[in-house]
Formats: C-alpha cells, sequence, structure tokens
C-alpha cells in the first residue's frame, strides 16, 4: 500500500516508500512497482490519499476512489506543473467513483484533495511501459484542447452539482449551509469563467453585481442571494432567484460540455481569467456581502493554471524558459494566497491596502508571461 | 463664434491691441486691469480666443491640449448673491482669455499690504488660446428635496436631465455632479489651472469646489486643421468626431434651436462629462488584433477595419473570409456610430488623465471625457446605454464620475454668464 499522509511534508515520505523504505509507514507494505493489473484502488480520507500501486503501465488506467473521510474530496493525477491528466471531482463521504485516464509514460503526481481545496495530499505515481511517441507540434496543440475540454467538462458537472446543493440549501431556508455552500459552488464557475463568459448574455443573469445592472432589469443570480445572506441573513424572497440560478447554470454547463475551444482561446482564457482577479477580486468589489473574494481569486488562478498546463507540452517546446517562469510565478501567487488560508477556505477578505498591493503585485508578475502565451502558441 | 488670432500677443503686449474690447465687455465689474510686467515668448497659436460671441467659447474652439475642468456647489442661499458672483466671474473670465491679469493691480502692481488680486502664475505666459466655459447642473436649479433654490426651477430645461443607471456604473460622488461646472482649456497647462484657481479663490463664500479635474493630450479633434490625437490606450480617437467646419450639422446636433427652449438656452449646449477609468496594465496585456478587434479600427492608421486609410468610411457589412464581421458587433465603433444610433452624434472634447498611481501600484488614469449636443436625451443616454450594454470596450474601463450641465449660449459684452436665467 503506497499512503501519503498530508500535504507536501509527504513527498519525501512518498519517495522513501518508492524506494521500498519503511521508515513513514511501517504498517503498510511498500507498493511493488507493477505487481497488479486491473483497476489502481484509491483510499481517500481527511487525511490520507492511499493507491494500492504507485507504478502502472502505460495506456488506458483506472483509478477507483473510494472517499473514507468526512469531507468531499476530489483526486486529481497531475503532469509535471499541476497539468491535469485526469481528475474526478466531488466526490462524497462514503462514495466511489472511478476516474478513467490515458497516461503516456512519465513521472505523474496522484492527489485526493479533501474539502476540494488547496493543493491536497500528494504522492508520486510512475507510469512505464513503451516510451511515448514523439507527438509533433498540431498533435500537441489538439491533445491541449482535448484535455482542456476535459478539465471544463469535470468543472462543469460539479458546478452543477454544488450550485443544486446551494440552491437547495437557500430554498429549505438554511442560512447557514447556504452561506458554505456560495463559494464553493462559485469555485467551480470561477474556474471556467471565460468558457461561461462566451455565452453571451448568460453570465450577467447569473454573475452580474448589483451596477452591473441596468434601471428596468431585474438582478438576478449568486450575487442578489449573497447580498441577501450576508446584508440582511435570511433567504426569503430568493427561492424564485435560487430556481432561476439554477436554470441558468444548467444551461451553461450543457453548452460547456460541448463547446469547441481552440489553442488560442486557451491562451486567451487563462490571461482574462487573472485580469478578472486583477480587477474584481484584489480590489475585493466581487463579493462584496460576503467578502468571499479569496475563493474566487483561487479559482480563477487554478482554472487560468489548468489552461496554461494543457498547452504546455507545446510551450515547453517552443519557450522553454517561459515555462520556468510561469512555473515560478503560478506558485508565489498561490503562495501569497495561502497566508489566507484557513482549515476549510479563506479568511473573509478584509485585507488592508498594503496587503491588497501584495496581491496585486504577484499578480501582475504572473499576468505578464501568461499575456505572452498566446503570441508564442500563435507562432507557426 | 470663437475666432483665433493669427499671430501670438503676450500678456504684455496685449494691452493695446484686444484689451480695450475687453475692457468695454465688463464694463461696470472692472473698471481696468493692469499687465503684469515681464517679456513672454509670443509664438504662434499662443494668442487669445475671443470671449464674447453667440456661443460660448471652448465648444468648438479647435481643442487645445490641456484642461482643467472643476465643478461647484453653491454655498450661498441667496440669488443676488449667486447673480454677483456669475457677474465677477464673467468679468475675470473676460480677462483670463485675453490673457490678463484680473482684478484692478493684477499680480503685483497693487499695494503691498494686500495679498495680490491675481494669484501670478500665469504672469509671463501668454493667452495659450484659454477658454472658458460655464454650465448649469440640475441641482443648480432645484435640491435634492426638491426646492426651488434661487428662484429659477421653472427655468429648468427638459433636456437636462438626470442622467440614468447605466450598465457598469461605478460612481464616486465625490467626482460627480456639481451645481456649476467650468471648463477651463489652453495649450499650456498653467494657464488652464490659473484660471480654475482664481475663480475659486472670487467663488469663496459662495461656491465651493466639488472637484476638479486635469487632463492632457486633447483627446479628439474639433476641427478638420488638426490631427487626430491618440488616447491612453494608443488609439486615434475623434476621427469621426462632429467638427466645427460642419456647421449645419452643428445647428442639428450641437447648439440648442429656438423651438428647443427654454429662451435662454438658445444657441447654448449640454454637456455631459464622464470620469472614464482605464485598466491600463490590462489593455497592455491585450493582443494588438483583440485591442483593433475591440476598438474596431487599426491601431497604426486608426483606419476603420478593412480600410486603409483613417477618414475612410465604415463598411459595417465587410465580412472576412469566414464569413465574420470585419468591423465586429460589439466593437466601440459600431456602436458608437450614428448610424447605429438613430443618426445621434456628439462633439467631444476629452481628455487623458493619470492622476498618479492607486493604492495598488496601477495607474490612476483614464479619459475625461466631454461632450456637447443638443438633446442629451437623444444623444448621450441612448448612445451610453448601447455602449453599457454591448461594448466589448467595457472590459477595459470603468465609468467612476458623472456630470450633466446646461451651458447658455454665448455672452454679449455688458452682459454676463446666464443672465437670461436671471432676467
Amino acid at each position: 500500500m503506497f499512503t501519503i499522509t498530508a500535504r507536501r511534508a509527504t513527498a519525501a515520505c512518498a519517495v522513501l516508500l518508492l524506494a521500498a523504505l519503511t521508515g513513514c509507514a511501517k504498517e503498510t507494505p511498500a507498493a511493488q512497482p507493477g505487481d497488479s493489473t486491473g483497476p489502481v484502488t484509491v483510499k481517500a480520507t481527511d487525511s490520507e490519499c492511499s493507491l494500492s500501486r504507485s507504478d502502472v503501465k502505460s495506456g488506458t488506467n483506472t483509478f477507483s476512489v473510494a472517499n473514507g473521510g468526512s469531507k468531499v474530496t476530489e483526486f486529481y493525477v497531475y503532469a509535471d506543473g499541476d497539468r491535469v491528466m485526469g481528475e474526478v471531482e466531488n466526490i462524497g463521504p462514503g462514495l466511489k467513483r472511478d476516474l478513467i485516464v490515458e497516461l503516456p509514460t512519465g513521472k505523474y503526481q496522484a492527489v485526493c484533495k479533501p474539502g476540494m481545496v488547496g493543493d491536497g495530499i500528494r504522492g508520486d505515481l510512475t507510469v512505464t511501459g513503451a516510451a511515448a511517441a514523439q507527438v509533433d507540434e498540431d498533435t500537441a496543440l489538439k491533445q491541449a484542447v482535448d484535455s482542456y475540454s476535459r478539465y471544463v467538462n469535470s468543472q462543469a458537472i460539479a458546478l452543477e452539482q454544488k450550485t443544486t446543493d446551494f440552491v437547495a440549501a437557500v430554498k429549505a431556508g438554511d442560512v447557514a449551509k447556504a452561506k458554505a455552500l456560495y463559494p464553493v459552488s462559485r469555485s467551480y464557475w470561477e474556474r471556467i469563467e471565460p468558457v461561461a463568459e462566451s455565452f453571451g448574455d448568460l453570465d450577467p443573469k447569473i454573475d452580474a453585481r448589483v451596477n452591473d445592472v441596468e434601471p428596468g432589469t431585474e438582478w438576478t443570480g449568486y450575487h442578489r442571494i449573497e447580498q441577501a445572506l450576508w446584508e440582511k441573513n435570511t433567504t426569503a424572497g430568493m427561492a424564485k432567484y435560487a430556481d432561476q440560478l439554477l436554470t441558468d447554470v444548467k444551461t451553461v454547463v450543457a453548452k460547456a460540455k460541448v463547446v469547441k475551444l481552440t489553442p488560442l482561446q486557451l491562451a486567451n482564457g487563462a490571461k482574462e481569467l487573472l485580469d478578472e482577479v486583477a480587477t474584481g477580486k484584489v480590489t475585493g468589489e466581487e463579493d462584496r456581502y460576503s467578502h468571499t473574494d479569496l475563493w474566487d481569486f483561487q479559482a480563477n488562478l487554478e482554472g487560468s493554471q489548468a489552461a496554461i498546463q494543457a498547452l504546455r507540452p507545446a510551450l515547453q517546446k517552443r519557450d522553454a524558459a517561459l515555462v520556468t517562469t510561469l512555473d515560478t510565478d503560478f506558485k508565489a501567487v498561490f503562495a501569497a494566497l495561502d497566508k489566507y488560508r484557513t482549515a476549510d477556505g479563506f479568511k473573509p477578505y478584509t485585507a488592508s491596502e498594503a496587503e491588497k498591493k501584495q496581491l496585486g503585485t504577484v499578480v501582475d508578475a504572473l499576468a505578464e508571461p501568461v499575456s505572452k502565451v498566446a503570441g508564442v502558441i500563435a507562432k507557426k | 463664434m470663437t475666432s483665433e488670432s493669427s499671430k501670438g500677443i503676450s500678456r504684455r503686449g496685449l494691452f493695446g491691441a484686444a484689451g480695450a474690447a475687453v475692457a468695454t465687455g465688463v464694463a461696470g465689474y472692472v473698471v481696468h486691469s493692469a499687465v503684469s510686467g515681464e517679456e513672454s515668448q509670443a509664438a504662434d497659436n499662443t494668442g487669445p480666443v475671443e470671449f464674447h460671441g453667440p456661443h460660448q467659447a471652448g465648444i468648438v474652439t479647435p481643442a487645445q491640449d490641456r484642461l482643467h475642468f472643476a465643478t461647484f456647489d453653491v454655498t450661498a442661499t441667496k440669488r443676488e448673491a449667486v447673480i454677483a458672483l456669475l457677474k465677477e466671474w464673467t468679468a475675470a473670465a473676460a480677462l483670463m482669455t485675453a490673457g490678463r491679469d484680473i482684478g484692478q493691480y493684477g499680480a503685483v502692481n497693487g499695494p503691498g499690504e494686500a495679498p495680490p488680486e491675481d494669484t501670478g502664475e500665469a504672469v509671463g505666459l501668454p493667452p495659450a488660446r484659454l477658454t472658458i466655459t460655464i454650465g448649469f447642473g440640475p441641482s443648480f436649479f432645484v435640491d435634492a428635496q426638491g426646492n426651488d433654490r434661487f428662484g429659477i426651477k421653472a427655468k429648468r430645461p427638459a433636456a437636462l436631465v438626470d442622467l440614468p443607471h447605466f450598465i457598469g456604473d461605478d460612481l464616486d460622488p465625490n467626482r460627480s455632479g456639481g451645481d456649476i461646472a467650468v471648463q477651463a482649456c489652453s495649450d499650456d497647462p498653467q494657464v488652464a489651472v490659473h484660471a480654475i484657481r482664481n475663480l475659486a479663490r472670487i467663488g469663496f463664500g459662495t461656491v465651493a469646489v466639488r472637484y476638479s479635474q486635469l487632463g492632457f493630450g486633447r483627446t479628439s479633434s474639433t476641427s478638420r486643421a488638426q490631427s487626430t490625437p491618440r488616447n491612453l490606450f494608443g488609439f486615434k480617437d475623434g476621427t469621426a468626431n462632429l467638427k466645427l467646419e460642419d456647421t449645419d450639422k452643428l445647428e442639428q446636433q450641437l447648439w440648442v434651436q429656438p423651438e428647443d427652449g427654454p429662451d435662454w438656452m438658445v444657441g447654448g449646449s449640454y454637456l455631459v462629462s464622464r470620469r472614464i477609468r482605464m485598466t491600463i496594465e490590462i489593455w497592455d496585456r491585450t493582443s494588438l488584433g483583440e485591442q483593433e478587434q475591440i476598438i474596431g479600427r487599426g491601431k497604426g492608421t486608426g483606419a476603420p477595419l478593412g480600410k486603409a486609410d483613417e477618414f475612410d468610411a465604415v463598411d459595417f457589412n465587410a465580412k472576412t473570409s469566414d464569413g465574420s464581421l470585419k468591423v465586429p458587433a460589439d466593437s466601440h465603433v459600431r456602436l458608437a456610430h450614428p448610424q447605429f444610433n438613430k443618426g445621434a452624434e456628439l462633439l467631444r472634447r476629452g481628455y487623458n488623465f493619470v492622476d498618479g498611481s492607486d493604492g495598488l501600484g496601477r495607474l490612476d488614469a483614464g479619459l475625461f471625457f466631454l461632450a456637447y449636443q443638443r438633446d442629451p436625451r437623444k444623444q448621450f443616454v441612448p448612445i451610453q446605454q448601447q455602449l453599457a450594454r454591448a461594448d466589448k470596450l467595457n472590459e477595459y474601463i470603468r465609468h467612476v464620475g458623472s456630470g450633466i450641465f446646461a451651458c447658455p449660449g454665448g455672452v454679449t459684452p455688458g452682459s454676463y454668464w446666464g443672465e437670461k436665467l436671471f432676467t
């Protein structure tokens, strides 16, 4: 059994385990590379992420994830730089879900994210077998689009589920639960916002702030309910907005699942997400009643990173130095955000001007190289 | 109508020339004024713009390079105090636009025991085409409770509407509104600042400055003799603006006509001011192609997309090989064009501004938009409603300040700004 018990600090531990040393988790024998075929079973709890083996053959692999913890979790397989190879979202306590993913030869990370936030509990995953065929640039770009489409799809599914939960809490009059679910459901929206925004007038219906609304038009969507929850501490009168929100989200989700993207749209989407961070989140204008801006901030960043990482193999060939810069700068922003973390998410965003400036500065530092990606991708 | 002097006249040299006319124009309010010594370098384009005429100067006057705009709240409660102030302001404006000090003794010729009448920072500077233009806001007529403040409620023009909330408006009350607006434009920033500073000083006790805005780099052309400048997004701005040479069009679109009423506004125009913050840093990370798609013009030439020359007519039906519109449906040029606004046009004379940086280290910069028109209900309001709904540019700008003002017709010698409003 290959066990990872805590975030980050255990990476060394996992490596030791792979080397068949026993210092970290004596009770579990080290995985035997390639000793089995069939699904890799993943035991996820609130504090561990155990894989039945950490070495698999290249090709199609199935990970069967069972959540034995008390928090909703996610499971990811990341390539270099947290490029998403595959993921299952939103696995409730006691539930089991499969991830089927095509993995070429190489080094990966298997990650559980209890509570669906943060870096998660990570361990190495090695894929051996026939060497991966060299892919030409066109193929690399096509794979980037496929990879990001899978990401959008998984986010869209979770968006619908979490919004359904949020709406149910609002309609049940459960203010506390609705408040807890508000930033969670928005995270999925914020990760794929450029895709959602491309469906024209759905975006204002779902995500308009009060000043975005023209007189004579009704204000609907997340922020309408946010105002009631935090300013008036009630869900009274919100049922119709909740229903409308779910209807609109379902429409977006249906469209997002089938949307055809281009590599350039990925690059631009990554940039737009950072623009969102720079203009709306750093300033605290987005969630002005709940002050949950940092959840959105994190989600925008993750969405941006997912798009960039999907392009990573193509970028690596064309401008390796840019990839290094992007890795460094993404890390810096995530690190800056980490200061505001709590066990389940983020502190209310009531940062001082100096703190806002600090966040703004790292975002600007990242946004500049991200804005160069489109040009690199467009080059023939 | 305004006129430009063909050759420059220095503050010193002016005494004999335009000085006489000025003295006549303001007779009764200021007997005469001194001209402070010190030679100035008079060059072309530094001369005075005629203050008197059927229209106020500073509207179709070829846009100067600098702006100091201020709005004032009237603190006095007596009608007489307001009238007295307007008389004093008119006299001072006539002198300053002629390149002269204000008051009897000016900046340096008065008694040593008293503060100088003129603040003095324009001494030695040429008139630099200074124009001073006045307008009255809705709150000048009625206060927030609807009270008739100065007995002029009935004279509030129907066209002087309270602007509606536009989608995305994020207005700062401290940069919006005002009972009276004064626009000072000049080719020399110090001359423009001098004008507002002296008017504010005269106004203490009667009015208080509500907010003021400095601008540089005119962002439009109001004459065909001018080249088209660039805004802070790096695009040519004002290519298709109304120009002073379009005299027939100005009667249709700019000047209030006798049938429009009220009488005191005939020959005048309505001014809408908007402080438009640009998210410069975000724009600068946007690809050239997207910038051009957003604006609808080439960045280098200023030509409409699909055309070669800046002044070529926009072809809104042109398609690219993949069947999409060359000038996109959500581009600024298309949405602002008269063809999509029932023929409505504006005379813009906005300015770039950079007020340093904000707390996040980003430029507090943008466009101080100023637009004159015959009727905001048919011009600015519907145009802005359309832009607010659909303009792709909205992702990069934010409207943070707003004002609307009724600018009366021109002043005749011996009269004062807004005299017909009080008689």
